[in-house]
């Protein structure tokens, strides 16, 4: 599954984590952990696996 | 539909008062309200309690008789209403329902939380559960990532930019100096609110309100009173962001406005003060676009010009807003009622409105109040 970053956060933690809305490119949107530095927005990203029920992605 | 309006009113101070607890700073905010009305607790006929999370921050549940029987009107109908940070102003819109309706002369609404028995991350993970469990709560999207989403979006496509969102927070933390029952009475400046610590990209700390206990009452009566509802309205939306169209706007605070207005009979131009749900600065933002303040898109330029300022054309937030007077969730619906009966007669203003956002704006309410003459 590929898509966009419609929007995207990183959390400010002890270990700090992206979250994101991603445009996917067969339609709807998803919440998702995004791995990397901050996205940009419209930047393209692709799915890596589902972890205890989320979806992580990362730039595609 | 009879006239209803709101004759009594009191907050106590927000801030670090777990130690009251939750029914004793709920039953302080009652008896305020009651002696400002001039009414006993013998005269009230229903009893309506906002509180999002009390089973949560303090294992308290069936909140509502339970507070009703402290208050001293054990025996009324008392009914507790969730809706997140909407919790009370949801309880406000049915109560003035009902009254308006003819089914009660006399009740009182009141709003509590009591936050600061739970450490941040516990916070942060209750205040989560506003949120979508299933796809945000489980990804980490706590409600500064949620709100920072919302502002990154906001930014990328109308140019809002971290001054104007500071502009918020200095402005609101300005008027909260002058509110004695303000959490923190603290001025910042631009650079200050600019070098906070982050919080979630763009946000920093000085973006967020405050976790605070607190509680605000009012008594609303069919009754001729000095301060009138002259419109209300709640609306809803999707819980989740994913599912909302755009994230930009909140469809529950246009839908809500929207029917306001026109119970009202009046329009956003005749609103010149104004309490807004500023649980994060560029919630002020997106909310003066969707009340029609500003236009669409320049929530940001109209938050830096100074219009909202205390001394500007149309003052928000004048008690200091979530951000500095505080954000005890189930309290600031009726809190910000409380604040604009206040300032509606301190200014000698005739009309005032208040936005009572819920989680991401899966709750919007939105009354206008008026003094008569």
């Amino acid at each position: 599954m590929t898509g966009v970053v419609y929007t995207s956060t990183v959390v400010a933690a002890a270990e700090p984590y992206q979250v994101a809305i991603v445009d996917l490119d067969n339609g709807g949107r998803a919440t998702v952990r995004l791995e990397g530095p901050l996205a940009r927005i419209g930047q393209r990203v692709e799915f890596i696996e589902e972890r205890n029920g989320v979806p992580y992605y990362r730039f595609a | 539909m009879k006239p209803v309006s709101v004759t009594g009113a009191y907050q106590t101070a927000f801030g670090t008062f777990a130690d009251k607890g939750i029914r004793g700073l709920t039953v302080e905010a009652i008896h305020g309200a009651l002696a400002d009305a001039k009414v006993e607790p013998g005269e009230v006929e229903a009893f309506y309690l906002g509180n999002f999370a009390g089973p949560s921050f303090v294992g308290q549940n069936h909140l509502a008789p339970y507070i009703a029987a402290a208050a001293g009107f054990a025996g009324i109908p008392a009914t507790r209403f969730e809706a997140a940070c909407a919790s009370s102003g949801s309880a406000f819109f049915h109560a003035v329902q009902a009254v308006a309706a003819g089914v009660y002369q006399t009740v009182v609404v009141a709003g509590v939380e009591v936050m600061t028995t739970q450490t941040t991350p516990v916070v942060a993970e209750i205040l989560a559960a506003a949120g979508d469990a299933q796809t945000e709560g489980a990804a980490g999207v706590t409600f500064p990532a949620v709100f920072a989403m919302i502002a990154r979006r906001h930014m990328h496509q109308f140019g809002t930019t971290r001054e104007q969102m500071a502009a918020v927070a200095v402005k609101n933390h300005a008027n909260g100096t002058k509110n004695p029952k303000a959490h923190m009475k603290k001025a910042i400046t631009i650079e200050q609110a600019l070098a906070g610590k982050p919080v979630a990209d763009p946000l920093t700390v000085y973006d967020c309100s405050l976790v605070s206990d607190g509680a605000a009452a009012v008594v609303i009566t069919s009754n001729p009173g000095a301060v009138r509802v002259r419109g209300i309205a709640q609306a809803s939306d999707h819980v989740a962001l994913q599912d909302k169209a755009d994230i930009t706007t909140f469809r529950a605070n246009r839908l809500a406005a929207a029917k306001a207005y026109s119970m009202a009979g009046v329009s956003a131009r005749d609103i010149l003060i104004a309490e807004l749900h500023d649980c994060f600065t560029i919630a002020e933002i997106v909310a003066m676009e969707d009340l029609g303040f500003c236009e669409r898109g320049q929530g940001g330029p109209y938050a830096i010009s100074g219009a909202t300022c205390a001394n500007g054309e149309r003052p928000v937030n004048l008690s200091g807003g979530l951000k500095s007077k505080g954000h005890p969730v189930g309290a600031t619906g009726v809190a910000q009622i409380v604040a604009l009966k206040h300032f509606l007669e301190s200014r000698n203003a005739p009309l005032g409105l208040a936005q009572n956002l819920g989680g991401s704006g899966a709750t919007s309410v939105v009354t206008i109040l008026e003094r008569v003459h």
